[in-house]
């Protein structure tokens, strides 16, 4: 099984008619995605290669009965994106959008938990999801993945999301579910949502855990993990060379004063019984030795 | 971005929150102007983006105007840190019957803000946290609620705040918080808060830090980029668009996505080497950008080798390794060069590199592989 997303899911793509809207919805479609529709203000009616484009959410989840949302827009509009497509009726939103401000994100959050406990947020500013074989939505590279099973992937960073998949496909060995929960200081959905997913999921038999420097979201997940985890799970963590006090790249991704670092968040990762690789290559490698164990 | 003291000041006073009378200065005839037009007694304070200015003595009380001309003669031109005086804030010096702290953050992990309010200011309050937490009344604000004026008089009330300061401290922190958000600060601190002899609350100090996603709705965040003393290199590459934090190693790092060159630095690190920066050309990343951003790279003296590591998502790896070609058509790349190239396009990309293959210009398969190559060029 996979979790968030199946074969079933019917997708929007909220930006559908922009550039990056368009290169990835399609490439979504392409994968084998229930790319159902797009919304974009003002050119309801038309449609980007065949998939219908609606004025709002609404409008599109009444005529295609759509549950995902794909939130590709600019950071300015992207909060208001996200509030249209909970009211709208979609109950899992994901959006790539990056550099949102803190305070925007803030405040959606909130939003979402008060007005609609029954959303999931995925990102902002992450790189998705893709359930090999059944659904991807984000910008993920579909072909680097393996369907199958048996491994989850959560991962704060993009391009060491692909990296794990990589690492993973390469050995041969499949994913359930790979989700990029995004690097920006408040997710939607965090890491222990994730391994609280893989851990009740029967085909997910083992998680990746890829972390970085910032905040404490790896700190609380081994403690999770200490108390619910039954499945084994290997993680890495970037940053452990990362100066204090300078944001590397993802505006999450800072070490405050001694708070955030990376070797903090390894340790207590070890002590909650998780396997700590120093960097992808050995994470991977330790990944097929538990998966060849199984 | 962080503010100079006297910027936080002066964005502080946009929201009506009170401070020192007070003005900068860039020479010792524009401090004792200053100085003569706030009043006397003045301090005069260094503007650097670090702490311990006062023990380095880059904060002085100054009586009159001769003294002013000696204190700022003396600490325009001071290193602090590694930081060099080139502004100062010259400001009314302030009696003061009590020091307070407070600040507002954004509390991660419980997706709220935070305020932190304390009757001890004066002091880091990491150290108060530290050694007598209960004298910090923290305060969980929701988001979409805000801060209110009684729920700011409940809060000065349990943070002990002498009775005198209460009404006007609970005004000051609302404002404080309308800073904060409307204002869209990372951390709006005030250290120390205080209250004067007479009676009167205000900030004392200012530390503001902005988020930069927030700028294209407050243009008037452009003059605070303008007084940004950053490194040479970090300046070049910012005029480029690049992602890039200067560090002290000799091995030179291109990666594409946060996550990646993190890990770039750390593997390096692993195998014995160092690396001389943080570089991350972004998703989408195409020849220009990969151009541009060996070119950064080449200007820094240190670097004796070079690392590009590369995992192409939306970025195409056959669109970086024609910017490597370009980038070495354009300019002379001084340290020899090794690539791990995998992803969207990497048979491509490695393709259109194989004919330029050299001593000076090498691809590894695995990143592991690669980090040791530039360590074992950079030692060479």
């Amino acid at each position: 099984m996979s979790i968030f997303v199946d074969e079933n899911t019917k997708v929007i793509v909220q930006g559908l008619t922009g550039g990056q809207g368009k290169f990835h919805g399609l490439r979504n479609r392409d994968y084998g995605t229930k790319v159902v529709g797009g919304v974009t203000p003002g050119k309801g009616g038309t449609d980007v290669d065949g998939i219908p484009v609606f004025n709002t959410v609404k409008e599109a989840v009444e005529a295609t009965g759509a549950t995902a949302s794909f939130v590709v827009v600019p950071p300015k509009f992207a909060s208001a994106a996200i509030v249209e497509a909970a009211e709208g009726g979609i109950t899992f939103i994901v959006c790539i959008t990056e550099g949102i401000p803190a305070h925007d994100e803030a405040v959606t959050y909130n939003r979402l938990v008060e007005d609609f406990p029954d959303v999931r947020l995925l990102g902002p500013n992450c790189p998705g999801i893709i359930s090999p074989g059944k659904c991807n939505i984000g910008i993920t590279s579909g072909d680097i993945a393996l369907p199958g099973g048996p491994v989850g992937i959560v991962s704060r960073s993009g391009t060491l999301t692909y990296q794990a998949l990589y690492e993973l496909t390469q050995h041969g060995i499949g994913q359930t579910t790979c989700v990029g929960i995004g690097g920006d200081p408040v997710p939607g959905t965090n890491f222990i949502d994730c391994l609280a997913a893989f851990e009740a999921d029967p085909e997910t038999k083992a998680v990746m855990m890829i972390g970085e420097i910032g905040g404490s979201e790896e700190e609380r997940a081994a403690e999770w993990i200490k108390h619910n985890m039954t499945k084994p799970v290997v993680s890495y963590i970037a940053g452990v060379t990362a100066p204090p006090g300078r944001k590397m790249g993802h505006a999450g991704a800072i070490i405050s004063g001694s708070k955030g670092t990376a070797q903090a968040k390894m340790d207590a990762l070890a002590a909650a019984g998780v396997h700590v690789c120093l960097n992808p290559t050995a994470a991977g490698e330790k990944m097929v030795e538990i998966v060849q164990a199984l | 971005m962080d503010l100079f003291e006297y910027q936080g000041k002066q964005y502080f006073s946009r929201f009506g929150i009170a401070v020192s009378p007070g003005d900068v200065a860039d020479t010792v005839d524009e401090a004792v102007a200053v100085a003569d037009r706030v009043g006397y007694p003045v301090v005069v304070k260094a503007q650097v983006k670090v702490g311990g200015r006062g023990k380095a003595g880059g904060v002085k009380l100054a009586i009159d105007a001769d003294e002013v001309r000696l204190h700022a003669g003396n600490i325009l031109g001071l290193d602090i840190k590694g930081h060099v005086v080139r502004r100062l804030w010259i400001e009314r010096s302030s009696d003061i019957a009590k020091e307070y702290y407070a600040s507002f953050t954004l509390d991660r992990a419980n997706k709220s803000h935070l305020g932190m309010l304390s009757a001890q200011g004066g002091v880091e309050i990491e150290v108060v946290a530290e050694e007598n937490p209960e004298a910090i009344a923290f305060l969980s604000i929701d988001p979409t609620r805000g801060l209110d004026i009684e729920t700011s008089r409940r809060w000065v009330h349990e943070a002990e705040l002498d009775e005198a300061a209460r009404e006007q401290a609970a005004q000051l922190l609302v404002k404080l918080y309308d800073c904060y958000t409307t204002g869209d600060c990372d951390l709006a601190e005030i250290n120390p808060l205080i209250l004067t002899p007479d009676g009167t609350v205000h900030a004392l100090d200012a530390k503001v830090t902005l988020d930069e996603n927030a700028s294209f709705r407050h243009p008037e965040w452009e003059e605070y980029r303008a007084t940004e003393t950053e490194d040479p290199r970090e300046k070049m590459a910012k005029e480029k668009g690049l992602n890039y934090i200067g560090l002290d190693g000799t091995i030179g790092i291109i990666a594409n996505g946060a996550g990646l060159a993190m890990s770039t630095l750390d593997v390096v690190n692993q195998v014995g080497g160092s690396a001389a920066n943080f570089l991350d050309i972004g998703g989408g990343a195409n020849a220009d950008v990969m151009a541009a951003a060996l070119e950064v790279i080449n200007a820094d003296p240190k670097v004796t080798a070079i690392f590009v590591n590369i995992f192409g998502g939306i970025t195409r790896v056959d669109e970086v390794a024609k910017g490597v070609l370009e980038a070495l058509a354009r300019v002379t790349i001084k340290a020899p060069i090794v690539l791990r190239l995998d992803g969207t396009n990497a048979v491509e990309g490695r393709a259109i590199l194989a004919p330029h293959l050299n001593d000076r210009l090498s691809t590894e398969p695995t990143m592991l592989d690669a980090a040791r190559r530039a360590v074992s060029l950079a030692n060479a």
